[in-house]
């Protein structure tokens, strides 16, 4: 039987915004069902625009927010739901975060060696010489010299080598799977294919599954195995990479595609709808994209529309699919 | 036409004086989107600051002046020195971070008349504010809104809308749509081409992302390390660059349906407060030789209209 890398299962959480008077309801993740299985390592991208929920899911997988409701299993560990979840050594074990931005992830009176050397000690529960042999180790997978590392703070790092030490940091433990929310989007365009290719050849070389989050789909494209689309706390559709990118059959994944600025075709002049307040949009019953949506019929304000399982094993949340 | 003569800036900090902008000379043609491209630290911000008269501790223009090429109130050109009394009348400019530029307890119906032209009556101003506003399809609401209410795009095509609504004859724009999402970068994108087409003025666009630069500018300039490395048509740059780091730049970007492997640039840009010989860009440049060590190239015209600051600049053609 394939291993389960990630399992949610109808995964509810709701924010409230405002005052006493004026209270706002936000459902972050709206009966987010997501389901991926593999004996190997895997990429799972997770896309949408910011206020999508992506971030909320990662949070919940990392244990960081507890949702509302359901249930969501990493690689045979609960995390969320009713049942024994796993102690917290055990649970960073097997999964690992990687955040937006390293110069907030590390301190900046701290020197950066030190959270790895932590990693490999409380983690992993080595001596310190040990630590240090492990902590060279994943430093020199990422590209890294632990010579270069040693002593110093975190301004004394540009972006992309930061980020890789972070990346170095998540990988001692060996996890199972990586969680990393936007790990490129703070870095320079011409250096962000660099870490795109080292997950890669992390995924080869550590036998690693990487979550990747982000809103850019060209490296959704260039590296995921499998790509979930999410709008407004919903997946909207969810697939093999390659085939959901290359013939997306939701609205939204269209306009999401049309919306890139690839370097190959030029836009056509055509105005393209956006969403006035956002807020409004999560309290609509039915499809929420239904307002910005070409298609969107009477049907669509009524009943929220459930996956439709297309034969290549993809799921697409659309009346018209 | 807007001329850069030999521009110098540098900023004070406490190791003394490092040069940002280290003698950067352009001409830019009237009536055009001019983009701005290169890594971060290479200058571009502070080239962008030094085209809005922005200079102030701790930047220093040391040497060059910029020639604006229109005529101000008194009929006298417009010069480094006087520009900042034409801001967002005649040039205007549109920030990275709509959030932290808008006064949060200030409605934005009040922002934009804070750029009043004095012989103007507040009340016709804004009538005509509302006019315009509408016609650009934006809500006249979120006039009355306060900055927080919007959402993010919404707040970034007000700025745009306040950038344009004097008709200025140059709007200056630093990465307008790097903290947005795709879907709403391109209705950010498109309002300024349209806007751009209906009043004729020029625009300079900052971006690292070369594929905004594709979609939307007709010439390109592109940094390296405070210098210039090149400037032309964008059409020429993305059909046959003359610079391998122009070259290595649009390589370095995934497509939707290109299985290719990508490379990113390797290496990372010298530091400016090293003493720096030579190509700027030699030690990461796959053609580098002795020659590029040892002397730095010009900025030549190679074909009409295309410049490059590379040695090996024809072989790369």
């Amino acid at each position: 039987m394939a291993t389960t890398v990630l399992k949610t299962q109808k995964l509810n959480k709701v924010y409230r915004l405002g005052g006493l008077f004026r209270r706002v309801r936000i459902n972050a993740l709206d009966d987010v069902n997501l389901h991926v299985e593999n004996d190997q390592p895997v990429i799972v991208s997770l896309v949408g625009e910011s206020g999508s929920g992506k971030t909320t899911l990662a949070k919940v997988i990392l244990r960081l927010v507890e949702p509302t409701s359901g249930r969501a299993v990493v690689y045979d560990r609960l995390v969320a739901g009713e049942g024994d979840k796993p102690t917290r050594q055990d649970f960073m074990r097997a999964v690992q975060p990687i955040f937006q931005n390293p110069f907030e992830a590390f301190s900046s009176y701290r020197t950066v060696d030190t959270y790895l050397q932590t990693t490999a000690t409380r983690i992993n529960g080595l001596n310190q010489a040990q630590a240090v042999e492990v902590v060279s180790e994943a430093l020199t997978s990422v590209g890294l010299k632990y010579d270069d590392v040693r002593g110093k703070y975190p301004n004394q790092f540009s972006g992309g080598e930061l980020q890789r030490v972070s990346i170095a940091r998540a990988l001692i433990p060996h996890p199972n799977i990586i969680v990393a929310d936007e790990p490129v989007s703070m870095i320079d365009a011409s250096l962000r294919m660099n870490i795109i290719n080292l997950f890669l050849s992390l995924k080869e070389t550590y036998k690693t599954s990487f979550l990747y989050i982000t809103h850019d789909l060209a490296t959704a494209y260039y590296i995921s195995d499998y790509l979930a689309v999410m709008y407004r706390g919903s997946i909207v559709e969810v697939g093999q990479a390659k085939a959901v990118l290359s013939s997306p059959q939701h609205p939204y994944t269209r306009l999401l595609l049309e919306s890139i600025p690839a370097t190959n075709r030029k836009w056509a002049q055509q105005p393209i709808a956006l969403s006035d307040i956002e807020t409004k949009e999560y309290q609509f019953g039915g499809c929420r994209f239904r307002n910005r949506c070409p298609l969107a019929k009477d049907i669509c304000a009524q009943e929220r529309p459930t996956a439709v399982k297309k034969e290549d094993g993809r799921e697409v949340y659309c009346h018209f699919a | 036409m807007i001329k850069l003569n030999n521009i110098v800036a540098t900023y004070t900090t406490v190791r003394g004086q490092v040069r940002a902008v280290d003698g950067v000379s352009l001409d830019i043609p009237n009536g055009i989107i001019l983009g701005v491209a290169g890594e971060s630290g290479c200058g571009k911000s502070t080239l962008l600051k030094v085209l809005y008269g922005d200079i102030g501790f701790p930047l220093t223009l040391q040497t060059g002046c910029v020639e604006y090429g229109f005529q101000g109130d008194d009929g006298l050109q417009i010069t480094t020195s006087t520009i900042r009394q034409y801001w967002f009348r005649r040039i205007s400019y549109i920030p990275q971070s709509s959030m932290s530029s808008l006064n949060p307890v200030v409605r934005i119906r009040k922002q934009f008349i804070d750029f009043l032209p004095p012989d103007r009556r507040k009340d016709q101003v804004l009538e005509e504010v509302r006019a315009y506003v509408k016609k650009l399809d934006l809500p006249p609401e979120a006039l009355d809104a306060y900055p927080h209410q919007l959402s993010g795009g919404m707040r970034q095509r007000l700025m745009v809308a306040m950038a344009t609504f004097f008709n200025p004859d140059l709007i200056l724009a630093d990465e307008p749509t790097t903290a947005l999402d795709v879907v709403v970068q391109k209705g950010i994108l498109l309002l300024l081409m349209d806007l751009q087409q209906q009043m004729k003025n020029t625009m300079i666009f900052v971006s690292h992302d070369m594929g905004v630069h594709y979609q939307i500018t007709h010439k390109m300039f592109i940094m390296y390390a405070a210098k210039a490395v090149e400037f032309g048509d964008s059409n020429a740059i993305f059909e046959s660059p003359l610079h391998p780091y122009t070259k290595m730049l649009i390589e370095s970007l995934p497509t939707v349906g290109d299985d290719h492997l990508r490379q990113g640039v390797i290496g990372r840009p010298p530091s400016l407060w090293d003493n720096l010989r030579g190509c700027r860009f030699a030690a990461r440049c796959p053609l580098a030789t002795e020659l590029c060590r040892s002397e730095e190239p010009n900025l030549i015209e190679y074909t009409p209209g295309h410049f490059a600051a590379c040695h090996y600049a024809e072989k790369l053609s």
